[in-house]
C-alpha cells in the first residue's frame, strides 16, 4: 500500500459483533461451564420469612448425610466484615446496612441465606439443605418505602432508625415553592415507578479458589466490574492486600447493572475456600435469583408540576420515597440521589426545581441500578408530567416540548440541580425528525375518524437527556461515590505487527471487542483481525472501574484510543530516527509513517514495532517495544438525547394494548458501529416496554415475593416487542477526541413513558389523566369502566 | 435443575407402565411432556420417588381422523397442530394448540399429559368439554371411557383412579354446519389462559340447533356453560343473539383472582372471550 491508497475507515461501519459465532453456537465459558478438581458445591439455606429472628439453627442431620463436607452458618463467618457500602447519598448522613455473607442473629428478606451447605456436588447440597432446621422467631414486615418510614412501622435494622437510608435533596425549594403558588397552572400527580427484576440470561454465581501456600485466592464471577470486586473483597470485606486476589470474569451472559455489585456468595465462597481448602462454586437459580439478587426501580413519587396558560413550565416539585430493600446494596444510593434528582427536568429550562428522595429500608431484595439506574425513573417522570401539563392545558403535547426544550445555544448547560453541564445537544431536530417518520399530523386526523367508530388509538412522545460515561473522578468523589470512575488500557504492537489491548473495561453483551477492534485498526492503519482485545482477568488487565452508566466507549474507549495516541507518537520518533528525518517532518498515517512529501519513504508500524521489538537501532533514550498504558479521566460526562413516539390501540372491551408502531430517534453523538448502536437500542426499548405493558415484580404485605418464577414475572417474548423503526441525529460530544456519548441505556431510558403518553392519550375519550405502570389490560380497563 | 432423588423408569410398551404404576403405587409419577411435572420438581413443589417415562411407548402416540377423531394421548401439541386433517375436523382444537406456550413447549408437551394434570389455566381442557370427548384410560381393572364433562372434578383433580393412565380421546369430527372456536387471554408470562373460551355450534336452517361452550383459566376446573348454551340454542346466532347469551359466562362459577387479574376482571371477560370464540365458531358453522 503506498501512501496516498486510504485503508477504508472501519469506525462508522455496521461491522457484526466479533464475539457471537462463539456465544451463538454454544463455544461460550459462563461461570458454571467451570469445573476445577477437587470443586465442591454449595446450597443455601434460606429464610421462608421478610422479618424474623434467627433463634437456633441445627445442622446434625445435614452433617449426617453422606457427601456433605460442612455446613456453615453466619456466626462462623464474624471474621471478614459486611459488604462495602461504596456510593453514599452525598452531602448528607446515610444509615448503610450492607448485608453479610450470611444473615447473623436476624433475617430482613424472603431468601436471606441463614446457612451454606458445602457438599461433594450440588445435589447433596440441595438436599442436604432441607434438612438444615432453622427456628425463626417472625416480626411484622413492611415492603412499601412510604410505609416503612411512618411512624410505627416495624424497624428493621437498629443502626438506621425509622427504617431511613437518607434523606437527601437538591435543587433550590424556595424558587419551586413559589413557582407552584404563583401559578397559573398546577398539574400534581402521584407516580409510582414499579420495581422491576433485571433478568440477566445468567444468573450470578462464583467459584473461588484458595492456595494455602501464598494465601492467595482465584475468584470466578459473574461480574460486570472485576477489578473494583477486587478491591472490595480484598481491602474492605477480608482486610489483605489486593494482591492477594486474582477476579477473573468469564463470559458473562448479561448484566444489566445487577452483576456491578459485591454480593455475599463472593465473600462466602472465599470464606469457604480458605477454610476448606478446596475450590467451592456457588451458582444461584432463577428462584434465588429472582428472591436475592438486586432489583431495579422501586419509586413512590409526589409530583407537582407548575406552568403558564400559554405552555410555559416556570416550576417543578418532586418528593420520592425509593425503596432500597432490606440491605444497603453496592452503589444504592447514588441511583435515586445523583442519578435521579440531579437531572429531574430533561429536556426543559425549568426555571425552579426542587427535588427531595427519602431512602427506605423494607423487608424486600436490595434494589440497586438495573439499566439506565435513576435516568429512566427521572425521565419518566418528566416526560409524564409534561404530558399531563399539556392535556390539562389543551396543548399539543409536542408544542409544549418544543415551547421548553433546552436550545442548542444554551449549551454546555447548568440545570441547577447539581449536575455537571450538558455536554452538547440540539433537541428540537431529534422531535421533529421522529414525528415526521410517525406521520404525526396525519395520525391525530386518523386518530379523531377512528375514535367515532369506537377504536381507540393514541400516539406519545418522549423527549429525554441522560447521562452516560459516568464520570470524572473529582466529581463523582463529591457525590459520595467512594472511588475514581476513570478507565485505562495498555495497547501493545508485538513484533510481528499484532496488536493486543487490555482494557479494565468488562463487555458482557455490549459488543465492546467489536467497537475497540474498530478504533484500534483505524487510528493505527492495521486490518481489523490484527486486533485483539483482551479482559475480564484482574491478572492480564490494567484497573477499570467496569462497565455500566453507558460509560465503556466514552471512558474506556478513550483510554484506549490516547495508548494508541502514544504508541503512534513513539513509532513517529523512531521512523523519524530509521529515516534520518527531522521528527516534525514525519507523517503517521494509514499505518505508515513517512516524510512529508516523500510518502515513499516510509516505514510501516509493523515495520516500526519489529524494530522497537528488537531494539538493534533505536534513537537514543527510547525504551525498546511498542507498549504503551493510558489512564484517562474525562472532564465531564455526556449527555445523550432524542425522542421515542409510539402508536397503540387500545381493545376498550378487554384493555388489551397492541403496539402499532415504535419509532426511536437517538442521538448518541459519533457512532462507531451503527449495527452495535441499533442493537443497543432495541434491547433498551425492549426493557422500557417490557416496564410499561408487562413487568413488575409484586411482594404480599408479608414480604412473600409473588413474581418469584418467570411463570409470574413477565418478561416479554420476541413476539411480544414490535419492529422498532431506528433513525438518529448526531451532535458529537465535545467531551471526548471520539465525539461519543453512548448508547447502552438509552432505549430503556426513552420507551417507557413512550408507551404510557400513548396509552393515556389513547384513553383520553374516558377522562384518563394518568395510570401507573405496568398498563395491564385490566389496569386499562378498569380505568375505561371507571373502576 | 435440581431435583429431590429419584428412581427413573421407561418402560415401552402400556402393559409395562401399568405394571410399574401398580408397583410403586403413590410414589410414582407419570412422565409424559414434562412441562408440568418436571418444573414443580425443580421448584421441590413435587418430589415424586419414581418416575415412569411413557415416551417410549409408542402405541400411545397417533392421531386418525375418520369421522371420529382418535389422539392418543402421548400426541405431542406439536403433532397436533400441524395436522391438516384434525384442523378441519376440529378448528377449536387446532386454535388452541396454536396458544400452547411455545414452540419448544408444544414440541415436548402431550394432550394426555396436560388432561391428566388438568391445570385450571390450561387450554385443552375447555376445547375437549366442547367438543363433548370421551377420556379413554386403562389400568388395574382393564380399559374404561370418561367423558370429557364427568373428568375434571376440581383444580388439578380428575376423575383418574390410581394406577390408571390415559390412552386416547375420542371425539365425532365437525360435519356440515358445525363450527368450533377457541378464543383465549393469555398470562403474560405463562402463557396460560387467564381465560379461555371454547364454542362448538350447530347450524341448521339459519337456527342453533347445538350449542356446546366450556372455559378454562378462569376457575379452578374447566366448567362447561349451560347458561349460554341454553341461551343461544334457537337463536339465529346473529351478533346480538351472541351477546345476549355470552352474557351468561361464568354464571355459577368460582373466579380465581391473582395478581394479574382479579375474579371482576376475570368475569367481565369471561363474556368477552365467550362472546368472540361463538361468532368465531357460528362464522365457521355458517
Amino acid at each position: 500500500m503506498t501512501a496516498t491508497e486510504m485503508k477504508e475507515r472501519l469506525v462508522g461501519r455496521a461491522l457484526k459483533r466479533r464475539e457471537d459465532p462463539k456465544l451463538i453456537t454454544g463455544h461460550g465459558n459462563y461461570l458454571d461451564d467451570i469445573k476445577l478438581p477437587g470443586m465442591l458445591h454449595i446450597a443455601l439455606v434460606r429464610s421462608p420469612y421478610a422479618h424474623a429472628k434467627i433463634v437456633s439453627i441445627d445442622a446434625s442431620k445435614a452433617l449426617a448425610m453422606p457427601g456433605v463436607v460442612a455446613v456453615f452458618t453466619g456466626k462462623d463467618m464474624l471474621d471478614i466484615n459486611p459488604m462495602p457500602a461504596a456510593w453514599q447519598a452525598a452531602g448528607v448522613k446515610n444509615y448503610p446496612v450492607p448485608p453479610r455473607a450470611l444473615a447473623v442473629d436476624k433475617v430482613a428478606l424472603v431468601g436471606d441465606p441463614v446457612a451454606m451447605v458445602v457438599a461433594e456436588n450440588r445435589y447433596i447440597a440441595r438436599d442436604a439443605a432441607d434438612l438444615v432446621e432453622v427456628e425463626y422467631e417472625p416480626l411484622p414486615a413492611v415492603v412499601d418505602a412510604r410505609k416503612a418510614v411512618e411512624p410505627g412501622a416495624p424497624q428493621i435494622h437498629e443502626a438506621a432508625p425509622n427504617n431511613i437510608v437518607f434523606e437527601w435533596e437538591c435543587g433550590n425549594k424556595d424558587a419551586a415553592d413559589a413557582a407552584i403558588a404563583s401559578a397559573e397552572v398546577v398539574v400534581k400527580e402521584e407516580i409510582i415507578n414499579q420495581r422491576l427484576i433485571p433478568t440477566p440470561m445468567e444468573t450470578r454465581g462464583s467459584i473461588a479458589r484458595y492456595d494455602p501456600l501464598t494465601g492467595e485466592w482465584t475468584v470466578w464471577m459473574t461480574s460486570q466490574a472485576p477489578h473494583v470486586h477486587r478491591l472490595l473483597l480484598t481491602a474492605f470485606v477480608f482486610g489483605v492486600p489486593e494482591t492477594k486476589l486474582r477476579c477473573i470474569a468469564p463470559n458473562v451472559g448479561g448484566g444489566f447493572g445487577q452483576k456491578i455489585f459485591c454480593y455475599n456468595d463472593m465473600a462466602f465462597t472465599m470464606w469457604a475456600a480458605r477454610k476448606l481448602g478446596r475450590p467451592v462454586k456457588f451458582v444461584e437459580d432463577r428462584s434465588e435469583n429472582y428472591k436475592y439478587s438486586t432489583h431495579g426501580r422501586d419509586h413512590i413519587t409526589e409530583a407537582e408540576l407548575a406552568g403558564t396558560r400559554d405552555g410555559k413550565i416556570t416550576g417543578l416539585r418532586v418528593k420520592t420515597w425509593a425503596n432500597i430493600g432490606a440491605y444497603f446494596s453496592t452503589v444504592a444510593a447514588g441511583i435515586p440521589t445523583t442519578l435521579y434528582g440531579r437531572i429531574i427536568t430533561g429536556v426543559y429550562k425549568i426555571p425552579a426545581a426542587y427535588v427531595h428522595v427519602t431512602g427506605a429500608y423494607t423487608n424486600t431484595a436490595m434494589v440497586d441500578a438495573y439499566r439506565g439506574a435513576g435516568r429512566p425513573e427521572a425521565s419518566y417522570l418528566i416526560e409524564r408530567m409534561v404530558d399531563r401539563f399539556a392535556a390539562e392545558i389543551g396543548m399539543d403535547p409536542a408544542e409544549v416540548r418544543r415551547k421548553n426544550f433546552i436550545q442548542p445555544e444554551d449549551f454546555p448547560y447548568d440545570n441547577g440541580l447539581g449536575l455537571l453541564p450538558y455536554d452538547s445537544g440540539n433537541y428540537e431536530p431529534a422531535l421533529n425528525k421522529a414525528l415526521e417518520i410517525a406521520g404525526y399530523a396525519e395520525f391525530r386526523k386518523q386518530q379523531e375518524e377512528l375514535r367515532k367508530q369506537g377504536r381507540y388509538l393514541g400516539i406519545g412522545i418522549s423527549s429525554y437527556v441522560e447521562i452516560c460515561g459516568i464520570a470524572p473522578s473529582a466529581w463523582m468523589g463529591g457525590q459520595g461515590w467512594g472511588a475514581g470512575l476513570w478507565e485505562s488500557a495498555n495497547v501493545r504492537v508485538h513484533l510481528t505487527g499484532k496488536v493486543v489491548v487490555t482494557t479494565g473495561s468488562l463487555p458482557h453483551g455490549q459488543g465492546l471487542e467489536t467497537t475497540f477492534a474498530q478504533i484500534v485498526a483505524d487510528e493505527l492503519g492495521v486490518p481489523y483481525e490484527d486486533v485483539e482485545i483482551q479482559w475480564g482477568d484482574t491478572q492480564g488487565t490494567p484497573f477499570g472501574y467496569g462497565t455500566y452508566g453507558s460509560r465503556s466507549l466514552a471512558v474506556g474507549g478513550v483510554a484506549i484510543k490516547r495508548s494508541v495516541d502514544k504508541i503512534k507518537e513513539k513509532a513517529r520518533k523512531l521512523a523519524a530516527h530509521l529515516l534520518e528525518a527531522n521528527e516534525a517532518d514525519i507523517v503517521f498515517e494509514n499505518g505508515r509513517a513517512y516524510v512529508k512529501g516523500s510518502p515513499d519513504k516510509g516505514k510501516t508500524i509493523g515495520e516500526l514495532a519489529a524494530a522497537a521489538a528488537v531494539a538493534y537501532n533505536l534513537p537514543p533514550g527510547m525504551e525498546p517495544f511498542l507498549d504503551e498504558t493510558s489512564y484517562y479521566d474525562p472532564p465531564n460526562c455526556t449527555f445523550p438525547f432524542g425522542t421515542h413516539v409510539s402508536i397503540v390501540e387500545v381493545d376498550p372491551e378487554t384493555g388489551h394494548v397492541k403496539l402499532l408502531r415504535y419509532i426511536a430517534v437517538d442521538d448518541c453523538g459519533n457512532q462507531i458501529n451503527p449495527l452495535i448502536v441499533e442493537g443497543q437500542i432495541h434491547g433498551g426499548i425492549a426493557q422500557g416496554l417490557a416496564q410499561a405493558l408487562y413487568e413488575g415484580a409484586v411482594y404480599n404485605e408479608d414480604g412473600q415475593l409473588l413474581t418469584g418464577t418467570l411463570m409470574d414475572y413477565a418478561v416479554p417474548t420476541a413476539a411480544m416487542v414490535p419492529h422498532i423503526e431506528t433513525d438518529h441525529t448526531v451532535t458529537p460530544s465535545p467531551v471526548n477526541p471520539l465525539g461519543v456519548k453512548g448508547a447502552g441505556e438509552a432505549g430503556t431510558i426513552a420507551s417507557a413513558q413512550c408507551v404510557m403518553n400513548a396509552i393515556i392519550d389513547a384513553l383520553a375519550p374516558f377522562g384518563v389523566k394518568h395510570l401507573q405502570m405496568p398498563a395491564t389490560p385490566e389496569r386499562i380497563w378498569k380505568a375505561i369502566h371507571g373502576k | 435443575m435440581i431435583p429431590a432423588p429419584f428412581d427413573y423408569y421407561a418402560p415401552t410398551s402400556l402393559a409395562e407402565a401399568l405394571t410399574l404404576l401398580q408397583r410403586h403405587g403413590d410414589d410414582a409419577k407419570i412422565l409424559a411432556g414434562g412441562h408440568s411435572l418436571l418444573p414443580a420438581m425443580k421448584l421441590r413443589l413435587a418430589s415424586p420417588s419414581v418416575l415412569i417415562d411413557i415416551n417410549k411407548v409408542a402405541e400411545l402416540r397417533g392421531i386418525k381422523v375418520n369421522g371420529t377423531v382418535e389422539i392418543g394421548a402421548m400426541t405431542t401439541w406439536s403433532a397436533i397442530e400441524h395436522h391438516a386433517d384434525l384442523a378441519k375436523a376440529c378448528p377449536a382444537m387446532a386454535d388452541a394448540v396454536a396458544l400452547i406456550g411455545d414452540i419448544q413447549v408444544r414440541n415436548r408437551g402431550t394432550i394426555g399429559g396436560s388432561l391428566a394434570h388438568a391445570d385450571p389455566a390450561a387450554d385443552m381442557p375447555a376445547v375437549i368439554l366442547a367438543v363433548d370427548a370421551q377420556i379413554h384410560v386403562e389400568g388395574p381393572n382393564g380399559p374404561r371411557a370418561i367423558a370429557a364433562a364427568d373428568f375434571f372434578t376440581d383444580m388439578l383433580s380428575t376423575a383418574l383412579e390410581p394406577g390408571e393412565i390415559i390412552t386416547s380421546i375420542t371425539f365425532d369430527s365437525h360435519g356440515a354446519g358445525e363450527g368450533s372456536a377457541y378464543a383465549k387471554f393469555p398470562h403474560p408470562a405463562s402463557r396460560y389462559a387467564i381465560v379461555g373460551a371454547a364454542a362448538y355450534v350447530k347450524m341448521e336452517n339459519g337456527q342453533v340447533t347445538a350449542c356446546r361452550v366450556a372455559i378454562t383459566g378462569a376457575g379452578p376446573k374447566a366448567e362447561r356453560q349451560s347458561a349460554v348454551e341454553q341461551a343461544l340454542i334457537g337463536t339465529d346466532g346473529s351478533a346480538d343473539a351472541v351477546a345476549a347469551a355470552a352474557a351468561h359466562a361464568g354464571e355459577g362459577m368460582d373466579m380465581l383472582g391473582d395478581i394479574h387479574a382479579s375474579d371482576e376482571y376475570r368475569r367481565a371477560m369471561c363474556k368477552v372471550y365467550t362472546k368472540r370464540a361463538l361468532l368465531k365458531a357460528i362464522e365457521r358453522a355458517r
